[in-house]
């Protein structure tokens, strides 16, 4: 068991626990606030993240639910005027610490973006080319073995095998979010991020990654930020609440849609507002 | 109340009319421009057309021993007048050369004097009436005809107008571009890459920036004079030669490839970097992988077009030097050169009625290449265009 399984709770420990899930903590994030500017946008946040769950992000628009998932592999550094106080902790190590160094961060910290982004590259090449910069393969056996897991782990495989050096982006946008997939998990990150993994797909696509979500979960912690009750229903294990920048509450799924604790996520969840 | 159908077609009727008469007035404006266009081409074409021909006889050669001093004793006394001055210094040349030629005979095709070929043309010219009956004899026995002057692409500048070419300027051109680009491009793109990529954006940056885009709109003549104090006053670069030129016109393609880079590299999508920050690129690995790539089609088109425009420069180039009579191609970057636009401006001061052929010709050459040049960039453009 945990060592944070004691008696009296931790703040951002789910209220209730899942008997059948994993319990290894895997981010530790404490009174975590974030300006952009003058603006607060994240208001002390507290939460464990497990291992190999999905954890569903949800709330209106505006919450700081994405810029949360941001905050966990440093993607803010990007954005200029950005003020973060607070502690997000992975294996230990500070991630904000000076001595952290990003890029390392990001190659055990894959993200999925809200719009496929893959890049002007070939199907091969957008998989291919994290694991090459990273030094993890060096023959080209093993790095064409490595982008046959990839998009075989992501669903892609069979669909793209014989045309693995056309361009990434003449997929579809489904397609292409699961090669953008593929190519997050080439470099075995430990933590994905998704922010709205499938906001801009078709119901059918969004299925997909869904089921790809479900299998990615053995091999990887998932975070995802949604805007679709159902999904995070359907798919996370945990769910947190957002709401102005403060999580109101945070909670294994089934107990979340069930039996919400607070007023405001019931509401939210019920669709009274949103 | 609302308005009836025929209410509104009143209004209407008045509304499009105005955009009517706007379209009448914007396709004339084009028109005229299109005019112009045909009427600059037009002109240049039937003036230097011409340049591109020149009178060449056939003569008879007799390399005798007075020719060895003076030329024009190897030459018929009564074609001898006919033939180019520059090709009678030639013959005692040949022979201190080749002293076996001594006592031969050679009969060939050798350049006529500018004035021949003036007449010729029907232009103003300044033969004889025995002179005029001579050419028109050897005209009619096929002694005597305009051929393509080769001469024009394979020598370089002459006071004598037959003899003068545009090889030397050219290669000065090249030469001097080859400078401007090797300093410009990497100088240039660099900047912007900082500049857009890396930078902070704060009071410092927004200074340079506005100075940059100024920079683009100062005279060129300017550019000259810096490069007159900056290069050859202080540092000692030797004047009149390609590497000035070419340094003087880098100061002036720079702005040019900088705000060029910097649109392209802000046309490429954040997506792009996010999606390579994402898997762990550093910020160099970022802009070298992914960003500069993407940008390539819209800097290289930058870059050529600001290359283009040096190209046509002249005004910086009369302070470092380059507006001369330079008679040969410069053997290195560090040798006196001229380059085409002022080869042009050069001949376009001579008196010879020749040389206003030669200067249109040299300006249609000009023209051919910027097209080219330009053609080449929009080439490219289409080319690595990819989308996204």
């Amino acid at each position: 068991m945990s060592r944070h399984e004691s008696s009296r709770p931790e703040p951002g420990q789910p209220v209730t626990r899942n008997a059948d899930a994993h319990h290894e903590l895997s981010i530790r994030v404490r009174d975590l606030s974030l300006w952009y500017g003058d603006s607060q946008a994240l208001k002390n946040i507290n939460i464990d993240i497990y291992q190999k769950n999905i954890t569903a992000l949800i709330g209106p628009s505006g919450c700081g639910k994405s810029t949360f998932l941001r905050c966990l592999n440093r993607m803010n550094d990007l954005i200029p005027n950005v003020h973060l106080e607070g502690l997000v902790e992975m294996d230990g190590f500070d991630v904000n610490a000076v001595k952290m160094d990003e890029v390392a961060l990001r190659r055990r910290v894959g993200m999925v973006f809200q719009k496929p982004n893959p890049f002007p590259k070939s199907i091969y090449d957008n998989v291919a080319y994290a694991p090459r910069m990273h030094d993890l393969v060096s023959r080209k056996a093993d790095q064409d073995e490595l982008v046959e897991k990839a998009l075989r782990d992501a669903g892609l495989w069979e669909e793209v095998k014989d045309k693995l050096h056309q361009p990434g982006t003449s997929l579809s946008g489904g397609q292409q979010q699961r090669l953008c997939i593929a190519r997050a998990i080439a470099v075995q990150p430990d933590v994905i991020l998704m922010d709205e993994p499938t906001s801009a797909l078709d119901p059918i696509s969004t299925a997909t990654i869904e089921d790809l979500m479900d299998k990615l979960k053995r091999q990887f912690t998932i975070i995802t930020v949604t805007h679709n009750m159902q999904q995070a229903a359907r798919v996370a294990d945990y769910t947190a609440f957002f709401h102005l920048g403060e999580i109101i509450e945070y909670n294994n799924t089934k107990t979340m849609f069930a039996n919400p604790a607070t007023k405001k996520a019931e509401d939210y969840i019920t669709g009274r507002y949103g | 109340m609302s308005q009836s159908f025929d209410d509104i077609s009143a209004q209407l009727k008045r509304r499009h009319r105005k955009s009517a008469r706007l379209k009448w007035i914007s396709m004339g404006a084009l028109g005229l421009a299109g005019l112009f266009l045909v009427l600059f081409f037009a002109d240049m074409l039937v003036k230097g057309l011409p340049a591109f021909q020149q009178a060449q006889i056939q003569v008879e050669i007799d390399y005798n021993e007075d020719a060895s001093r003076m030329g024009r004793a190897a030459l018929d006394p009564e074609v001898s007048r006919l033939v180019s001055r520059t090709f009678e210094r030639m013959i005692p040349v040949q022979l201190r050369n080749n002293p076996d030629l001594l006592g031969t005979t050679e009969t060939r095709w050798v350049l006529a004097d500018s004035e021949v070929d003036q007449y010729l043309k029907g232009n103003r010219h300044k033969l004889s009436e025995s002179q005029q009956a001579t050419v028109d004899r050897l005209v009619a026995q096929g002694d005597l005809a305009l051929k393509f002057n080769t001469t024009f692409f394979t020598s370089g500048d002459s006071k004598m107008p037959e003899a003068s070419g545009i090889l030397a300027a050219a290669v000065g051109t090249v030469m001097t571009l080859l400078v401007t680009l090797a300093i410009a491009f990497p100088i240039g793109v660099m900047t912007a890459v900082y500049l857009e990529e890396f930078a902070p954006d704060n009071r410092l940056t927004q200074i340079i920036e506005i100075n940059i885009n100024n920079l683009a709109a100062i005279p060129s003549i300017l550019f000259g004079l810096l490069g007159l104090a900056i290069f050859i006053n202080f540092f000692g670069v030797p004047r009149s030669t390609p590497l000035i030129g070419g340094m003087t016109l880098a100061l002036m393609t720079l702005p040019v490839i900088i705000i060029a880079t910097r649109t392209a590299l802000r046309s490429v999508p954040d997506s792009i970097r996010h999606a390579a920050f994402g898997v762990g690129c550093s910020r160099w690995q970022v802009v070298r992988d992914h960003v500069l790539p993407l940008a390539m089609p819209g800097i290289m088109t930058g870059s050529i077009i600001g290359l283009a425009q040096a190209m046509g420069e002249t005004a910086p180039l009369i302070i470092v030097g380059m507006v001369a009579f330079i008679p040969d191609v410069s053997p290195s970057f560090t040798e006196a050169a001229t380059v085409l636009p002022a080869q042009i401006f050069t001949w376009a001061g001579e008196p010879e009625k020749a040389f206003v052929e030669k200067t249109a010709g040299g300006i249609l050459v000009l023209l051919a290449i910027l097209i080219f040049l330009n053609a080449t960039a929009v080439m490219l453009r289409k080319k690595f265009e990819r989308r996204w």
